[in-house]
């Protein structure tokens, strides 16, 4: 029906339209395709560096390795602070298809309160893409091994060994080597500003105080990395290129496990400090601050409610006794302020005054008394120091006046940070005419003087700056900064640390330098002396000098009843002492909060710590 | 020209099996290659290796089926094919089986079945056998004909909804009209119709999806890790590839998976990466040297039918490679058309073999009717 209608058929005009049509539909076919050849050359030709760079980014990531920390020993090489591996259980979210299962079933496993998971998710939501997050830390080995069975259930889920910070010895040395913790935002800032978060990329804990944050730098080393090949998922197909990461420094103190071990036991409950160094060269021998804590509380993130417990304790153990406790010297710097005396010569090696048991000053009724009521009567400065005898000094101390006193005590460090290597430390106060303007807006009174010169009133030293200024009358007048760390190793060997000693008084008459030692080592030799019966039967040879310091005011008519007050206000005891006499190694400083006398109580501590030093032969090493 | 009588002993019994020797080198040349491509792109996956082996036998099969039939048998079955296509979809949009969020299949029950793959084929057949009944140039009334036998389909389709799908049939369709030698007048006509029609499909026809590729083929770093993720990675892979390629199995962009649908839609991020700029021409010289050989045979073929439905099936073939080309290498957004006879998978491969079929038949049954 159809082919009837189209009988006239011009074939050859057909065939030369269709033709036609087909040249042009092939010259377009060709057009298109070098629309594509165009395109095709300048992704491949002319951006091939732009995408070449792109692909490899794609594929190539760095991932950084985080060099291991530190180590810290004492003087005899045993670990003080080590880096034990434990175990974490880790998730890579983008491989878990179902998060709220993969919990579930693993906490059917092994134990995962729900405080873990809810800080997980959160950490979750935080955290970049394709990073590991920690579900569950310090796992103990039932948990690992559960886990590593059925490891095959869950992919993405992974047990982590990491290395983390251990301090085997406990509360024993916390406040010398301090602690790490984990990276927080203001140290993240710092580490930024020092040009130094590079550098930090893999490492997740810094320390937080005493040695581990002062030697930060030295303990951390340098980060390693691997360049690694991924694939679309961020999983490892190869390593290209590894450089390894550097560790840390060790270091090596100068404190002594077992000298450490015999200051917390002789001081039990006492609240105190005690601190020994070698007067030579300011090597610390002992650090010790009680009571103490455990650090290994710090490392994993300590619970609020252990926190609240050491921040809140009435004993403060989160503070540094030996650095930052802040005490009335008390009679301890007696020596020194007799030295003054002598080389300015106020007084002489001859000198004696008269006490009836209280000193007054000129126009004035108010009597400062003597500590023995009674009176010393005739007494040089031997008797002065060896009985401790406190009018000797308020005469002496009026006479020299608050600036000789002041300018001379700030030499010996008093006032002054002494350097040592952790950053807790207090400067204490030495009081001074421009002190008490800037701090009460008064002038310096006469009245002032009179207990200052007894180390009372506004006076506050560390026990720290007691050893220090003890080693300065040691050392002729020079000052040895006190330093934990003896020592640096890495696998190149090992390097001294010994920062030497520095001139800070000069000295006028060495005999009067000699008169000082004497009346020190009076006060543990003669009968009679406040330290002779702390120190009786010693087998080697020291000097020291006690202190007591008072605490609560007594009026003027009423005598000292140490039952009688609060226990917080009962006198401090306190001690300085050296041995051996003719070529000292150990200066000591003995601070006891409210435990009473001085000979009494601080120096028998001395004692235990001296016995221990030589019968064990510490610092006989060399 | 004169194959029949000057080639040898093997083309005549090509001839015999109504085989046009050329082309057939050309889709083997092409398979092999596309093969080759393919086991580096699946990962080295034997399995997918074996489907497609299968695939592309039964593809074969069908294509040689095919060229058996004359093109006269094949004409009459023209205008049934276009009307069971037509009932087919319909039924699809009524009881089909939804999938992707698409009803694009009719579960027969035994396998599930494309109608739209069918249109494909029937479209422009049924076009051809219209125009074609009627002297060449068609008039304005044959063209508007033609023009709504292509717009039914294509709606229906649209409203699967299968956008990439409507408008290859819909321009099949009008292949035919174009090389039937409708006047440029027209055809300028027509062409300020369509992008005066854009705006509508934006706003109506299209969804957000849709929409969304569009734009993020304008902007694909707008988004990098969503929906511009693919283009992205795609010219990243084929920039990286350079004048020679990383080498055969060595494109990391491929390798490590960071390109997206490597050995489906995107397998040419892949050739770009792993042969470079040299392999891209290669691949492009087989695709231009297959479209060449079917217009000949198309311009030699006898009957106006004949060369319509050659000609529009051989254009079709080429806007599927050039489309897919465009989209992976940026050119055109992502509309999800395999690279012919190259990608992984799809009932397309046998529609495409069918269509080889069918410009074989055109090409080898001349001869016979018309030898004078």
């Amino acid at each position: 029906m159809l082919r009837k209608r189209v009988a006239i058929q011009d074939f050859v005009a057909e065939t030369r339209l269709f033709n036609h049509r087909a040249m042009v539909a092939m010259l377009l076919v060709v057009l298109m395709f070098c629309v594509i050849i165009y395109n095709q050359y300048q992704l491949q030709v002319v951006s091939y560096q732009d995408y070449q760079t792109r692909s490899e980014g794609n594929r190539i990531k760095v991932v950084p390795m985080a060099p291991n920390r530190g180590l810290i020993y004492d003087r005899s090489g045993i670990l003080l602070a080590e880096n034990k591996p434990v175990f974490s259980l880790e998730l890579v979210p983008e491989q878990i298809s179902d998060m709220t299962e993969t919990l579930e079933q693993l906490a059917s496993l092994i134990e995962i309160s729900d405080e873990l998971k809810s800080s997980f998710l959160k950490q979750v939501k935080a955290q970049r893409r394709f990073n590991s997050i920690a579900l569950k830390e310090q796992l103990n080995d039932t948990e690992v091994a559960i886990l590593a069975a059925n490891q095959h259930l869950f992919p993405g889920v992974t047990v982590e060994a990491r290395l983390s910070r251990n301090y085997p010895f406990g509360d024993l040395f916390t406040h010398a080597l301090g602690y790490i913790g984990k990276i927080n935002t203001r140290e993240l800032q710092q580490l930024d500003a020092d040009g130094e978060a590079a550098n930090y990329a893999a490492t997740r804990d810094i320390g937080k105080i005493g040695l581990e944050r002062f030697y930060q730098q030295a303990l951390h080393g340098i980060m390693g990395y691997q360049e690694v090949e991924v694939n679309n998922r961020g999983r490892l197909i190869r390593v290209l290129r590894s450089v390894p990461a550097v560790s840390g420094q060790n270091i090596h103190l100068g404190l002594d496990v077992g000298l450490q071990l015999t200051a917390q036991q002789v001081l039990k409950n006492q609240r105190g400090a005690i601190i020994a160094m070698d007067p030579r060269d300011g090597a610390v021998l002992a650090f010790y601050s009680n009571p103490s804590y455990d650090p290994n509380l710090f490392v994993h993130g300590i619970s609020s409610a252990n926190y609240n417990a050491l921040l809140n304790s009435r004993d403060k153990p989160l503070i540094n006794r030996v650095t930052q406790g802040t005490y009335p010297p008390a009679s301890t710097i007696k020596p020194h302020l007799a030295l003054l005396g002598l080389e300015t010569n106020t007084i002489t090696p001859s000198t004696k005054i008269w006490d009836p048991g209280f000193f007054t000053l000129p126009n004035s009724d108010h009597r400062f008394r003597d500590h023995v009521s009674w009176g010393h009567g005739w007494v040089d400065v031997y008797t002065a120091i060896m009985k401790s005898c406190d009018t000797f000094f308020y005469e002496m101390g009026i006479k020299l006046g608050i600036d000789r006193i002041s300018d001379y005590m700030t030499k010996m460090g008093f006032g002054e940070r002494s350097g040592i290597d952790i950053h807790e430390e207090s400067s204490g106060i030495m009081p001074s005419r421009g002190w008490k303007r800037a701090r009460h807006n008064q002038p310096w009174y006469p009245g002032d003087t009179v207990p200052l010169s007894i180390g009372q009133s506004y006076w506050t030293t560390t026990p720290l700056q007691l050893v220090v200024a003890t080693a300065v009358l040691l050392n002729n007048g020079h000052m040895a900064t006190p330093h934990l760390v003896t020592a640096f190793s890495d696998d190149n060997g090992q390097t001294e640390h010994k920062p030497s000693l520095r001139p800070v008084i000069n000295v006028v008459n060495p005999n009067n330098w000699r008169v000082i030692m004497d009346t020190m080592h009076r006060t543990v030799k003669d009968v009679g002396g406040t330290a002779h019966k702390a120190f009786a039967g010693a087998d080697y040879d020291s000097a020291g000098k006690t202190g007591t310091a008072q605490l609560a005011a007594i009026a003027q008519d009423e005598k000292y009843d140490a039952n009688a007050i609060d226990e917080r206000l009962r006198d401090n005891a306190m001690y300085i002492g050296y041995a051996p006499y003719d070529n000292p190694s150990i200066v000591i400083a003995v601070a006891l909060e409210n435990a009473g006398g001085g000979g009494s109580n601080a120096a028998p501590i001395a004692r235990q710590m001296m016995d221990y030093y030589f019968a064990a032969g510490v610092n006989n090493d060399e | 020209m004169n194959e029949q009588f000057s080639g040898s002993a093997k083309r005549s019994k090509l001839a015999m099996f109504h085989i046009d020797g050329p082309l057939l080198l050309g889709l083997l040349a092409l398979i092999s290659f596309g093969l080759m491509i393919l086991y580096s792109a699946s990962g080295q996956n034997m399995l997918m290796m074996k489907a497609q082996l299968i695939r592309l036998g039964v593809a074969l099969a069908v294509m040689i089926a095919l060229a058996q039939v004359t093109p006269q048998t094949i004409k009459r079955w023209s205008l049934p094919l276009f009307v069971i296509g037509l009932g087919m979809l319909v039924a699809v949009l009524l009881v089909g089986h939804v999938g992707k969020g698409a009803q694009r299949w009719l579960d027969l029950g035994f396998m599930k079945f494309q109608p739209s793959e069918v249109m494909k084929l029937a479209v422009p057949m049924a076009v051809a056998w219209f125009i074609s009944s009627h002297n060449l140039p068609p008039k304005i009334r044959h063209l508007l004909v033609g023009f709504i036998m292509c717009a039914i389909p294509t709606l229906l389709i649209a409203k699967q909804p299968d956008l990439g799908t409507s408008i290859l049939i819909a321009t099949a369709g009008v292949f035919v009209l174009f090389m039937s030698g409708m006047s440029w007048r027209i055809i300028a006509f027509v062409a300020t119709l369509v992008s005066a029609f854009l705006p509508v499909l934006w706003l109506f026809l299209m969804r957000d999806y849709q929409r969304q590729r569009v734009l993020t083929f304008l902007n694909p770093e707008s988004d990098p890790l969503g929906s511009g993720y693919h283009i992205i990675q795609s010219k990243i892979a084929i920039g990286s590839g350079g004048l020679e390629g990383k080498g055969y199995l060595q494109g990391t962009q491929s390798q490590l998976e960071f390109l997206p649908e490597r050995h489906t839609d995107f397998i040419f991020a892949v050739i770009s990466e792993e042969l470079g700029l040299m392999g891209v021409l290669v691949l492009l010289s087989l695709y231009l040297f297959i479209i060449g050989r079917c217009m000949i045979i198309a311009s030699q073929a006898q009957d106006n039918y004949s060369k319509l439905v050659a000609a529009s099936f051989t254009l079709t073939f080429f806007v599927y490679v050039f489309v897919n080309i465009g989209m992976v290498s940026g050119l055109l957004p992502v509309v999800g058309v395999p690279l012919p006879l190259v990608s992984y998978g799809g009932t397309s491969m046998v529609t495409l073999m069918a269509a080889f079929g069918v410009i074989m038949s055109v090409g080898t049954h001349k001869r016979m009717l018309a030898t004078p």
